[in-house]
């Protein structure tokens, strides 16, 4: 069981994440969608502490940590249970795609260097960058540079993965072939929670919608209820918006 | 004006030569010191520990702020003064701790001036796959921020080189200190200094080619 009770976040005086309640059950997909500024990144991001939310108790796996008392050991511990795949790629721009995948296998998982890359060279494989595994983040496309992002987390072996607008900063090109390669780690009952604005794909692969606005979480159900039956009219005015 | 002693000049130069173990020995010594001593200075910097960093960047000040000749005399006549132990440094000891701590201290806040400018996302990739900050910095960030300030280090390394000279007022005798007692027994002053230039002249450019070579093999992770 993984999810989050109470979580609330400030940025000075603006309260970004307002005591969300969240439950994930082991190998559900659910993807979180809303306006723009309404908090969907920042609960993905307090998950592993990349923001440090001021509220509220975090439950990956095994691990619960109470976020006001939050030792450095558990913040470890918590991003050691969870990936993250960045709208921007974040790819170590110092290591080739085959060592942004081993990187945290080798440095942080301690696994022998045959075993870590085994692992990557599988990995790459399944995101079809078996011939990019040598070449550095410079010399590939935004699409390729999202899949090693993708596979980087897909190595971790982690209890939840956490997509951060994985599509958002692409090239129309490329956004087809990252929602592939992420149908494929959703057919794996990966627990995945996704921010994204891809509308299609989320009805496709979500077990879950959750619709997120002014920091609350407004509504959530099956992708049939959200999409075509939302309860709240918020949740409509907004899908006529995207839509 | 009379013609120059060519003669002399080139009976000199394998003389010199034979200094140049000694200078360039001091300023490896002290850039291998320097550059360990300016990353942790850096790293302090970005981190900031209480207290300890106040005593860096007083550290940082006072190296930056005061003549490296003074402060090879501080260390070569002072410290002895003030430290018994001390009575035995030598010349050599006494430049290269000059030089390194002089040099660490320009060198750290260009390193920390490279490590800023590493990307965040770097950062929160690092942190986000789980990484300790020493992980952080060992594996991601000061290799980054190394290519960065890599150009700079070259420079202070060249500037290290020729400052090895002033370890002649301390009675070193490298090559500014070999030179000085060649032209004064042969009272053939520009020709011996010219031969010196020249040779200094020609070890920054052998070194300045190895830093372009360097470059183009760090360049080579960035580039499509």
């Amino acid at each position: 069981m993984t999810g989050v009770r109470g979580l609330t976040k400030r940025f000075g005086t603006n309260t970004v994440l307002d005591n969300i309640d969240l439950d994930i059950k082991d190998g559900e997909r659910v993807v979180l969608i809303g306006p723009s500024g309404t908090g969907k990144s920042t609960l993905l991001r307090s998950i592993n502490f990349l923001d440090h939310p001021d509220a509220g108790i975090i439950t990956v796996g095994d691990l619960s940590v109470n976020v006001a008392k939050a030792s450095r050991a558990d913040i470890l511990a918590l991003r050691r249970r969870t990936a993250f795949v960045f709208q921007n790629y974040a790819l170590f721009a110092n290591k080739t795609a085959r060592e942004n995948i081993t990187e945290a296998l080798i440095t942080v998982q301690k696994q022998s260097r045959a075993e870590a890359e085994a692992r990557a060279d599988a990995v790459l494989q399944e995101t079809g960058l078996s011939d990019k595994a040598d070449a550095y983040p410079a010399a590939l496309s935004g699409g390729q540079q999202q899949r090693v992002g993708i596979g980087r987390a897909m190595a971790l072996g982690a209890d939840l993965m956490l997509f951060d607008e994985p599509t958002s900063a692409l090239d129309p090109e490329w956004v087809g072939e990252v929602l592939d390669l992420m149908r494929r780690v959703a057919e794996q009952r990966q627990t995945m929670l996704i921010v994204t604005h891809e509308m299609q794909f989320a009805r496709e692969i979500a077990d879950r919608i959750v619709f997120m606005e002014g920091g609350r979480i407004v509504e959530q159900g099956p992708p049939s209820q959200i999409f075509d039956a939302p309860h709240d009219p918020r949740t409509g005015d907004f899908l006529r918006r995207v839509g | 004006m009379q013609a120059l002693d060519v003669d002399y000049m080139l009976g000199l130069v394998p003389v010199l030569l034979g200094y140049v173990p000694l200078t360039l020995g001091m300023a490896l010594a002290s850039m291998a010191f320097a550059l360990v001593l300016a990353a942790l200075l850096a790293v302090e910097r970005v981190i900031r520990i209480p207290v300890l960093d106040q005593a860096v960047m007083l550290f940082i000040s006072f190296f930056r702020g005061t003549p490296l000749l003074v402060q090879l005399f501080l260390f070569y006549y002072g410290l002895p003064q003030l430290v018994s132990f001390l009575t035995q440094i030598n010349g050599v000891t006494a430049a290269i701790m000059g030089l390194t701590l002089h040099f660490s201290a320009y060198m750290a806040e260009s390193i920390r001036a490279a490590i800023i400018g590493v990307d965040r996302s770097q950062w929160e990739a690092s942190m986000a796959v789980g990484m300790t900050r020493g992980q952080m910095l060992r594996r991601i960030v000061l290799p980054q921020a190394s290519r960065v300030a890599a150009p700079t280090l070259v420079n202070y390394f060249i500037d290290m080189i020729k400052s090895t000279s002033l370890a002649f007022t301390l009675g070193v005798t490298e090559l500014m200190g070999a030179t000085q007692k060649e032209a004064a027994g042969s009272f053939l002053y520009f020709e011996s200094f010219i031969v010196v230039a020249v040779i200094y002249w020609i070890i920054v450019e052998v070194l300045s080619y190895g830093q372009r070579v360097l470059e183009g093999r760090m360049e080579q992770a960035y580039s499509r």
